[in-house]
């Protein structure tokens, strides 16, 4: 009896001991082969990835002139758990910087996201290569730092900024909206570096090393065989004549407003200026945060692209749209004539200047009569075959559109502006229904009013006319390495003016800028001896201030190479300093000399920053 | 010649390969946490792995000597081998060196030696002559106190040590108590408490209190089975309890919840007693003072908690049981323990192919956390494979204890098995989140002379009275 008590004891012994290590086999059943979480963290704590960073592809210029190139620095890091106390001082000036600014990227680095102690953090960005060689001699003495090679963005000359754009460092929404970026990857911000970023950077590598719990470096991960190579970004070819482009700048210091330079047969941008502009250097490197707010805070803008955001009435240069129109819907012919004296009298009426009269289309164009235009539009609006005002202007909307206005052209630049096309139902609500007439916006007749296009928009429109009634969407890449470019930039836009009127409105700007001497041509300024420029100048009124001065042109007449804008704000007349920096880029493109020294140092030296002020 | 022949004739040799087969498995993962491309060469005694090749050797020299010995003077020597003990202790209390904040080492040359390993043979013995002593039994006052002394004199020691993982495996002694005659209750009893601490340090004081209640209503089922006062007794001390709430609620008597709870419980405690008087019935009795104990128990268990154990135990057990969540603090040794078993997988990494216990996320990886390296690189199937082997080499013990038919050895024996259970549970255990970390070695396993050569006299003075259990040669 007594045994059998006992020998029961052993059993409940022996179940005791069987279940506790049941109950581990359990546990360590769910732990290795259910629960996969764990493999994870040993992959997170053993495995670290260290970026290779490619070299960013280079911007060629459409002669093949490097643009934008690569240079390197060096982003400093730390193992905050291995450094040792060190001479600060002697630090920051090897490196050249201030005591404060190394302590202050001590702190900043701590407080940075995912700072561990037993990581390497970024402590110093971008290091120049000249401070980090003297920096490499003493860099012995200093334990837990690394050096990070990368690249950053060189400009020589330090032209075309607005239109390259700036690369940054990505933020917390890049990395949100696109998983490829990580914490301390660059982007591109603005211009080519933005809408050619995925051409641009490349493929980043990495290398996968095993580490120990300090963070010391064990070996590579599997013999590399995980590994993949920084794949470079590929080179782009720019339309960009960075001759032209670095001329035009020239022109346009101390002056305000934009030049677009356009090829009419393929729609490549020649050069794209929007004035004052800045040394694309100052946005790289350890600087660009302090220069960008400087820039910001400057009152012309600099860093806003004018070319393609900002707004302007296109002023006298939209008549050509209008005398296409009138042509086109059969309201005037050629040879319909207008008196002008001295303005147009009807309604609130539309002032003139003195020049011949009566005039004929090709007249009208040459001599920029307001009187001649304001007579079109209303034939156009009030045209009785759409009977009502609404109806004719519908129709005048949709071949004023046809000419890319009111849209955009979908260049291949970031944040482009479309500019503003009024509607019916814009006026309907201005006014109200019923309570507008073709005498009401008869602004428009002119390029006035309620009508705004970018400089952009302009250019695209000189170049419609070279081509006599198409155009290409502008672009600013010509080729890419290895790559095709986008085929919307090879696609025909057909205006719906039919091709034979172009020649009327060719005719009348070629006058506008070679006209007779006491013809009433408004731009013979612009005029060269060896080169037919076909022109037409604008003097934009503005609420802001003195007249915007615009004008633009194609050349040469017969085999149009070149249809620019030029837009300068607050400078007056369009014949006074638009026509000639417009003539000015011409010849230097078609000839790449300046046979007229005086007018080039006549502009050159013109500082028209101050009408603005004068103005008010 | 004779003698030899008698000794491996007679030797259980199914428990002495196991006992081999695991110290060797044990070698070959301390080799693997230690190993890297500067440390391969296996005789390299600067490394842990060599060191361990002496340990080792040494442990199957001394396996020879104890099955060589006259098994007489186990239990002749096993006071006096105790009382040296207890000096060793007590002057490594006062002169000893300190490892990881416990006084348990005693220098010799470069090593040391921990006393603390050899106290749990002497105890085992000392335990074993006490109770196979003429007319000892199980059973009064005095044999309780003889027993507590016997165990708790080492056990207080090595408390004040500071190394409480070591004092803990005293209590594993307990099955050897219960072996010889300890009422079944006490243990159930023990266990029970066990399982109310936890509780108490989890949930609040009313659903503790509703959970013993619960036990002790089934437990007065059980024993009276008068299913109808059982319920005539939660009902009432449901209605007192609601009565308590309402006039607590009405009259904003703001009384705690534990209270609201405490009060009908206690009544019916009362009620308890009164009943077992009325109806002559002891089991009730019994169950009333079980209430009563109980409550009081897991009252006090938050005072224990709160004052008798150190911060570092607190953290232990609080991370253990999820209340406390601190990856990187308190819980880094037994997170990092888990992932690194846990990423081993089905099949395991392979071995010396383990990266988590190699490049030192694991701590102790060669010493208590050694199970690591098992579960990394050799994966589930090596795992349960070494713990089985550990199970199966207990059970063996286990028989081999049950089949001496000296009580002096079967006492021993259930000594031996109880000690390398709780050691190989709890070590296992704590590596995989079970319990909580206890700085106590896996048998066979860990690196260290002192626990090798302990566990391996533990186990051989068993091997050699169960040669010669069918008498002496």
């Amino acid at each position: 009896m007594v045994l059998r008590a006992e020998s029961s004891r052993r059993v409940v012994v022996s179940v005791i001991i069987m279940l506790v290590f049941a109950a581990i086999i359990g546990k360590l059943f769910y732990i290795q082969v259910i629960d996969s979480s764990y493999k994870f963290s040993a992959a997170n704590n053993v495995l670290r990835y260290i970026t290779q960073y490619p070299a960013r592809g280079l911007v060629l210029d459409r002669h093949g002139v490097p643009m934008v190139s690569n240079k390197p620095v060096f982003d400093i890091l730390m193992v905050k758990r291995q450094v040792k106390p060190f001479d600060t001082l002697e630090f920051a000036t090897m490196l050249g910087l201030t005591v404060e600014q190394v302590r202050d990227a001590f702190i900043q680095a701590t407080k940075q996201k995912g700072y561990s102690p037993r990581k390497a953090v970024v402590l110093l960005k971008q290091i120049s290569a000249e401070n980090f060689a003297r920096f490499q001699e003493v860099m012995y003495k200093y334990q837990g730092f690394e050096i990070q090679p990368r690249t950053v963005r060189s400009y020589n000359p330090p032209i075309a900024a607005h239109l390259l754009g700036y690369v940054g460092e990505v933020d917390d929404r890049d990395i949100k909206n696109n998983p490829y970026y990580q914490q301390g990857d660059y982007i591109g911000i603005s211009g080519i570096e933005r809408s050619y970023e995925h051409i641009l950077r490349g493929k980043k590598g990495v290398k996968i090393f095993m580490v120990d719990v300090h963070n010391r470096i064990k070996g590579s991960y599997e013999q590399g065989k995980f590994d993949t190579l920084a794949i470079p970004g590929k080179n782009i070819t720019s339309t960009i004549d960075a001759r032209l482009q670095e001329y035009g700048e020239r022109l346009m210091q101390n002056k305000i407003g934009s030049i677009v330079a356009i090829e009419p047969k393929t729609g490549e941008v020649l050069a794209m200026i929007s004035s004052p502009t800045y040394d694309p250097n100052l946005l790289v490197g350890r600087q660009r945060t302090a220069n960008f707010k400087v820039l910001q805070q400057d009152s012309l803008k600099p860093i806003f692209n004018r070319s393609i955001m900002a707004l302007y009435p296109p002023g006298s240069t939209f008549k050509v749209v209008n005398a296409l129109i009138g042509l086109q819907e059969g309201v005037v012919t050629p040879e319909t004539r207008y008196s002008c004296y001295g303005g147009y009298t009807v309604g609130r009426g539309v002032g003139c200047h003195n020049h011949p009269s009566p005039t004929n289309l090709i007249q009208s164009i040459q001599v920029s009569c307001n009187t001649y235009y304001c007579h079109v539009f209303r034939n156009i609006i009030d045209k009785r075959e759409f009977g009502s005002v609404e109806n004719g202007f519908s129709v005048w909307k949709r071949h004023v559109e046809s000419f890319g206005y009111g849209n955009k052209l979908n260049i291949d630049l970031p944040h482009e502006l479309k500019g503003i096309v009024p509607s019916v139902s814009f006026y309907d609500k201005y006014f109200r229904k019923g309570g507008w007439n073709s005498l009401t916006i008869i602004s428009l007749a002119i390029g006035q009013g309620e009508l705004s296009v970018t400089p952009l928009q302009m250019a695209n429109l000189v170049a419609t006319i070279a081509n006599k009634g198409y155009y290409i969407a502008p672009h600013v890449v010509k080729s890419i390495e290895g790559d095709t470019l986008n085929s919307l930039y090879r696609e025909k836009h057909i205006t719906s003016i039919e091709p034979k009127y172009f020649d009327y409105i060719i005719e009348g700007m070629d006058l506008a800028v070679n006209g007779a001497p006491g013809s009433g041509s408004t731009a013979r300024i612009a005029a060269l001896p060896d080169i037919r420029i076909c022109g037409k100048t604008g003097t934009a009124q503005n609420p802001h201030g003195k007249d915007h001065s615009v004008f633009f042109a194609f050349a040469p007449k017969d085999d149009p190479k070149i249809a620019i804008s030029v837009y300068i704000e607050n400078a007056g007349f369009g014949a006074t300093w638009a026509a000639p920096i417009a003539s000015l880029m011409i010849e230097k493109y078609l000839k790449d000399s300046i046979s007229r020294p005086d007018l080039e140092r006549y502009i050159l030296d013109a500082n028209l920053l101050d009408r603005r002020a004068k103005a008010k | 010649m004779q003698r030899r022949n008698n000794i491996l004739r007679n030797l259980d040799w199914v428990a002495t390969i196991l006992y081999v087969v695991l110290v060797l498995m044990g070698w070959l993962n301390i080799y693997a946490a230690v190993y890297s491309d500067e440390h391969r060469n296996i005789l390299d005694f600067s490394q842990r792995y060599g060191k361990q090749l002496v340990w080792i050797f040494f442990a199957f020299l001394m396996a020879i000597v104890i099955l060589y010995s006259n098994d007489r003077i186990y239990p002749a020597f096993a006071y006096i081998f105790y009382g040296i003990i207890l000096i060793t202790l007590i002057s490594t209390l006062l002169f000893g060196r300190v490892v990881n904040a416990s006084k348990s080492w005693i220098p010799i040359g470069s090593f040391g030696l921990q006393p603390a390993e050899f106290a749990k043979i002497a105890t085992a013995l000392a335990l074993a002559k006490l109770m196979s002593s003429y007319g000892f039994k199980l059973s009064g006052f005095w044999s309780y106190v003889k027993v507590a002394v016997i165990i708790g004199l080492p056990v207080g020691i090595i408390l004040l040590q500071n190394d409480t993982g070591s004092a803990l495996v005293f209590g594993a002694l307990i099955l050897v108590l219960y072996r010889e005659g300890l009422p079944a209750w006490i243990l159930s009893y023990l266990v029970f408490l066990v399982i109310v601490f936890i509780l108490t340090l989890v949930y609040s004081t009313p659903v503790l209190i509703t959970f013993i209640f619960v036990v002790a209503v089934t437990l007065f089922v059980v024993f009276t089975r008068q299913h109808r006062d059982a319920f005539r007794i939660s009902i009432g001390a449901a209605g007192i309890g609601l009565l308590l709430y309402i006039s607590s609620e009405l009259f904003h008597l703001r009384l705690s919840n534990a209270l609201i709870f405490l009060i009908p419980v206690l009544i019916s405690a009362v009620l308890g007693f009164l009943y077992a008087y009325k109806n002559r019935l002891r089991q009730v009795y019994a169950i009333s003072f079980f209430l009563i104990a109980t409550i009081g128990f897991s009252m006090s268990a938050d005072y224990v908690f709160e004052r008798v154990l150190d911060v570092h135990h607190q953290k232990r057990i609080n991370d253990l049981l999820g209340i406390e969540d601190d990856p990187l603090g308190w819980g880094y040794n037994v997170n990092q323990s888990k992932i690194a078993i846990g990423s081993g997988g089905f099949w395991g990494k392979g071995y010396l192919s383990g990266t988590q216990t190699k490049f030192n996320f694991v701590p102790e990886q060669s010493t208590d956390f050694i199970f690591c390296t098992v579960g990394e690189e050799w994966g589930f199937l090596g795992s349960t494979v070494v713990v089985l082997l550990i199970a199966l080499f207990l059970l063996r013990l286990l028989k081999i204890a049950e089949r001496q038919t000296e009580h002096f050895a079967r006492i021993y024996g259930y000594g031996v098995v109880s000690i390398l259970f709780f050691h190989a549970a709890v070590n296992i255990g704590m590596t995989i989140g079970l319990v909580p970390v206890i700085g106590i070695p896996l048998p066979f396993f860990s690196y260290g002379g002192s626990s090798l050569w302990a566990f391996t006299i533990l186990v051989f003075i068993l091997l050699r009275f169960d040669a010669s259990r069918y008498g002496a040669y």
